[in-house]
């Protein structure tokens, strides 16, 4: 098992480098002069000239790039133009609230469809499996910036059960003590269970919102995968030994269909982070997906190529995440590291 | 609707006082619904099994035993259900007993082992877990001495260093081994019935045979009933004591093993014993006496070309066994080595089949053979899994790099030229290879046609148009493939049908040697006799000369003019067909022909 997590992290260092260039390259080719567009409308060419200059934008690029790998060597991701504040502190603060947010959905996705697809291959044709059908079609169909502000309108609205969608916690209460940057338990370590309330109460409709765009794929998944490991000989062989249908399906058919459910949730764990944009400027969520959009629009490159950075390891950590549970699920994978 | 206390009370007043058969079935009909209507799978079934009595039922792809047996447990998909007819089992109404009391039946009164041992296992739950499972389940051990109980049914079913065995997951195990756990599965609990639905279809012959005497001796010490379900008859005569006969879903002859085979009454189950393979016969013996009855398989509705005049067109080459005297193919010490750590993929632990002792880091899968294939002569490569059979063609096909020795194809040396190069090699339109699945060798999305075009399309220099329609039909015509059928899919088209186009494929650019990957190992009886006599016409008519790997002495002995017998890389032995299959000189391929069952014809 050591084994495959190190030969993982081995694989993952060439496309990190990978990443390093490209994400370079792609800030310098964008459109947009960043010396332009922070000298000002009314700057002079000497003006502009100047900031260049003072950014480092007037040497040539391999000098550049050099620049960048140095400070990047050092942990310094360089500084936001717009802010003024160094791009990894940023990114620190911000990266927790989007995981926080991201995983709420992910897990609140997984709960409801992981069962979902179950029954709905279970029960094949049956009511179950046609709501299944129709909840994901609906799922996939609906934009999440119309199914969250669908969700404000209703929840906080019309019923008023929620609370406004307005950052991670109500303005009334102090952000708790920071230990993994997850409100949720973050409070709980600090045994303020009144926190924890109401940064539950703030989570809870934006992370319905990204349920509600997650699960499609996994219902979809977990009814294909168990379909096919029902019909498969070994299912037939525990029926014929007699054991009940709960041990058949559970301990049989589901641990063989999670495999492919496993690696369906990479996916999604990454489209997730994609629709967390949106959701984060509709619920003014301060994660990394709002912070990266403002800094692109403005062609402020440095908190660019950190949020690419930052998404890319990420990633790897995620993936790596993933192998280690199909080898916990899955002798073979094992066996061939 | 029996309740539960009703059918348990039922059963434990018939386990008391035995009396009447332990299984009977009346006019069973078991209808499947389809997209395309209800379909009839089994119709008017009657079967009567006593306690301690072995029933064979033997049939052809299609004829309904396996959907019988299934019935039998109520173990059918949604799609099937019980028509007509009545199932007693021990004076339980199994065709109405509620779901639970015949969960309670299943693994502990009636049991199951099935085809193909490996896919019948949960792949990632250990072995001794698995059998674990079936005895908690109807309480014949508790959590604490269930890992002993286990431990001692693997004992039973003789697997060697059962604590270790506990702990293997299914892939770990050879196919023999697995097909032992299955048994130990189903016999766990010691049922009174069990039925064996092709326990050993794809398992060697001598694993077929270890495997089928423990069945024999498990199920006669504890005096359980069977159920022998066999496309093979000589299986079957060999190990029940009546044969029941299934074509197109209705029994067609039911009687003693040793009077049906001695004397069979209907004429399907003569054309059943006529098409088994036996030593001392010829290939034109497999095929029914009646000479216009078309051998193919039923839903064929033309009568095919060639079937019917084997031997008739031989005269076409005078290249007949043995009389060219230049090699035409000549194989010196190859030497083909594979690293033994972790096995690199899943198509080459397939073709290692299990595993040798782990001394050494390298594993020989063929170790230094030398052999000759002459102008117009048949050689056969026999051998078990992992004997190097396979890997031996697949190199002299160039498919693969061998790693050491020497590949003469019609005077030139073909070993030299990497595997990847020689795709477009002038020569390799001159090897040609018929592959052991013709469902699986065929691309689902070509039409037969479009199939059989393939290789003329890319090694024969035709584009298309009048000329390669032409060529297409007339191959065939050759296999005995009806025109009508060339635009059909694989998946329109029968067993035997798809191996036509295999072969018609293969000798579509008029190739001097054809490699036969067991080409008949999937089929039917019926089916293999007519296509190894389609086989034989062709070499006759082509002149080309064949590599015929099998793992089944009698067909090799049936078609080949000469046999090599290989066993772990090497070859144990070498001869003409009939000096090998009536005086074997090694021990080792006595025990491979004594291990073939046979009806005592």
């Amino acid at each position: 098992m050591l084994k495959l997590i190190g030969s993982r992290l081995a694989t993952a260092v060439p496309s990190l480098i990978g990443v390093v260039i490209v994400t370079f390259m792609l800030t310098r080719v964008l459109p947009g002069d960043t010396a332009a567009y922070f000298a000002g409308p009314a700057a002079t060419a000497e003006s502009i000239a100047e900031i260049r200059t003072k950014l480092g934008l007037d040497k040539p690029l391999p000098a550049q790039f050099v620049d960048y790998v140095s400070a990047l060597a050092k942990g310094d991701l360089g500084s936001s133009l717009s802010t003024g504040q160094p791009v990894a502190a940023e990114i620190s603060a911000r990266l927790p609230a989007s995981a926080e947010l991201t995983l709420a959905g992910l897990v609140l996705a997984l709960a409801i469809a992981v069962p979902f697809g179950i029954m709905a291959a279970v029960k094949q044709g049956s009511w179950v499996d046609h709501a299944c059908r129709l909840i994901t079609t609906a799922g996939v169909s609906l934009p999440v910036f119309f199914t969250g502000l669908l969700l404000v309108y209703v929840f906080y609205f019309k019923l008023g059960w929620a609370p406004a969608p307005l950052g991670r916690l109500d303005v009334f209460f102090s952000a708790p003590e920071t230990v993994t940057g997850f409100y949720l338990i973050d409070s709980l370590i600090a045994r303020d269970f009144e926190t924890f309330r109401a940064a539950l109460a703030q989570l809870a409709v934006p992370a319905i919102t990204l349920a509600i765009f997650a699960l499609a794929p996994i219902a979809r998944m977990t009814r294909a995968s168990m379909l096919s490991v029902l019909s498969s000989e070994f299912v037939r062989t525990a029926r014929a030994a007699g054991l009940t249908d709960t041990t058949v399906i559970i301990t049989y058919a589901f641990r063989n269909a999670m495999l492919p459910v496993v690696t369906t949730l990479g996916m999604v764990f990454s489209f997730l982070l994609g629709a967390n944009v949106l959701v984060e400027k509709v619920f003014a969520w301060p994660g990394i997906g709002s912070y990266a959009v403002e800094a692109l629009i403005t062609s402020d490159y440095a908190p660019v190529q950190g949020f690419v950075l930052a998404m890319a390891i990420l990633y790897v950590v995620l993936n790596l995440l993933i192998d280690i549970a199909y080898g916990i699920i899955d002798p073979r994978a094992r066996s061939e590291a | 609707m029996h309740g539960i206390v009703d059918v348990t009370a039922q059963a434990a007043k018939t386990s008391e006082a035995p009396s009447g058969p332990l299984l009977e079935v009346r006019d069973l009909t078991v209808e499947f619904a389809t997209r395309r209507g209800v379909v009839t799978a089994v119709s008017q079934v009657n079967l009567t099994l006593a306690k301690g009595e072995t029933l064979g039922i033997v049939g052809e792809s299609g004829s309904g035993k396996s959907v019988t047996s299934y019935t039998v447990m109520r173990i059918l998909d949604r799609a099937g259900r019980i028509a007509e007819g009545s199932i007693t089992f021990s004076g339980i109404d199994v065709a109405h007993a509620p779901e639970s009391a015949m969960r309670d039946l299943r693994g502990r009164e009636m049991s199951m082992i099935f085809q193909n041992p490996r896919a019948a296992l949960n792949p990632i739950r250990t072995v001794g877990r698995q059998i674990g499972d079936v005895l908690l389940q109807h309480v014949q051990a508790d959590a604490r001495n269930v890992k002993e109980k286990v431990i001692d049914i693997l004992k039973q079913v003789r697997i060697a260093r059962p604590e270790e065995r506990y702990h293997a997951y299914p892939f770990e195990l050879s196919g023999g081994m697995c097909q032992r756990i299955v048994i130990a599965l189903a016999l766990a609990c010691r049922p009174q019935l069990m039925i064996a639905d092709e326990p050993t279809t794809g398992l060697d012959v001598t694993t077929q045979k270890a495997v089928m005497d423990l069945v024999t001796e498990l199920t006669r010490e504890r005096g359980m009933s069977t159920l022998l379900i066999t496309h093979d008859l000589g299986l079957a005569a060999a190990y029940c004591d009546t044969v029941m006969v299934m074509e197109k879903g209705r029994v067609v002859e039911t009687a003693p093993a040793e009077r049906i085979f001695r004397d069979p009454q209907h004429p399907y189950t003569r054309k059943l014993m006529r098409a088994t393979p036996r030593p001392g016969i010829t290939l034109k013996d497999l095929l029914p006496e009646e000479p216009d009855v078309p051998p193919a398989p039923a839903e064929n509705p033309l009568p095919l070309a060639g079937e019917g005049r084997v031997g008739a067109g031989a005269s076409t080459m005078a290249t007949v066994s043995g009389a060219g005297a230049v090699p035409l193919l000549k194989v010196e010490n190859l030497l083909k080595e594979y690293p033994r750590q972790g096995a690199p993929s899943a198509f080459l632990s397939g073709l290692f089949g299990k595993k040798a002792p782990p001394e050494e880091r390298i594993f020989r899968a063929v170790d230094g053979i030398s052999f000759e294939v002459k102008k117009g002569e048949s050689v056969g490569l026999v051998g078990e899994s992992g004997c190097g059979k396979s890997t031996t063609s697949t190199i002299v096909m160039r498919l693969i790099d061998p790693t050491a020795g020497k590949i003469t194809f019609d005077g030139e040396d073909i070993s030299a030229i990497p595997a990847k190069d020689f795709a477009h090699h002038p020569l390799r339109g001159r090897i040609q290879m018929v592959f052991q699945d013709p469902t699986e060798s065929l691309n689902p999305r070509y039409t037969a046609e479009r199939a059989i075009a393939d290789p003329l399309l890319r090694m024969g220099g035709m584009s298309g148009g009048a000329k390669l329609r032409a060529r297409v039909a007339e191959l065939a015509e050759m296999v005995g493939l009806p025109q009508n059928l060339l635009e059909r899919f694989p998946h329109q088209l029968s067993g035997g049908q798809k191996a036509r186009i295999g072969i018609a494929r293969a000798i579509a650019l008029d190739p001097d040697l054809v490699i036969l990957d067991e080409p008949t190992a999937a089929l039917d009886v019926s089916v293999q006799a007519v296509v190894l006599n389609l086989l034989e016409e062709l070499k006759q008519r082509l002149g080309m000369s064949y590599l015929f790997v099998s793992h089944d002495l009698h067909v090799v002995g049936l078609l080949c003019d000469r046999v090599i017998v290989m066993r772990q890389g090497r070859i144990v032995e070498e001869g003409s067909s009939q000096q090998v299959l009536d005086a074997p000189k090694d021990a080792y391929t006595r025990e491979l022909i004594a291990a073939i069952p046979h009806p005592p014809v």
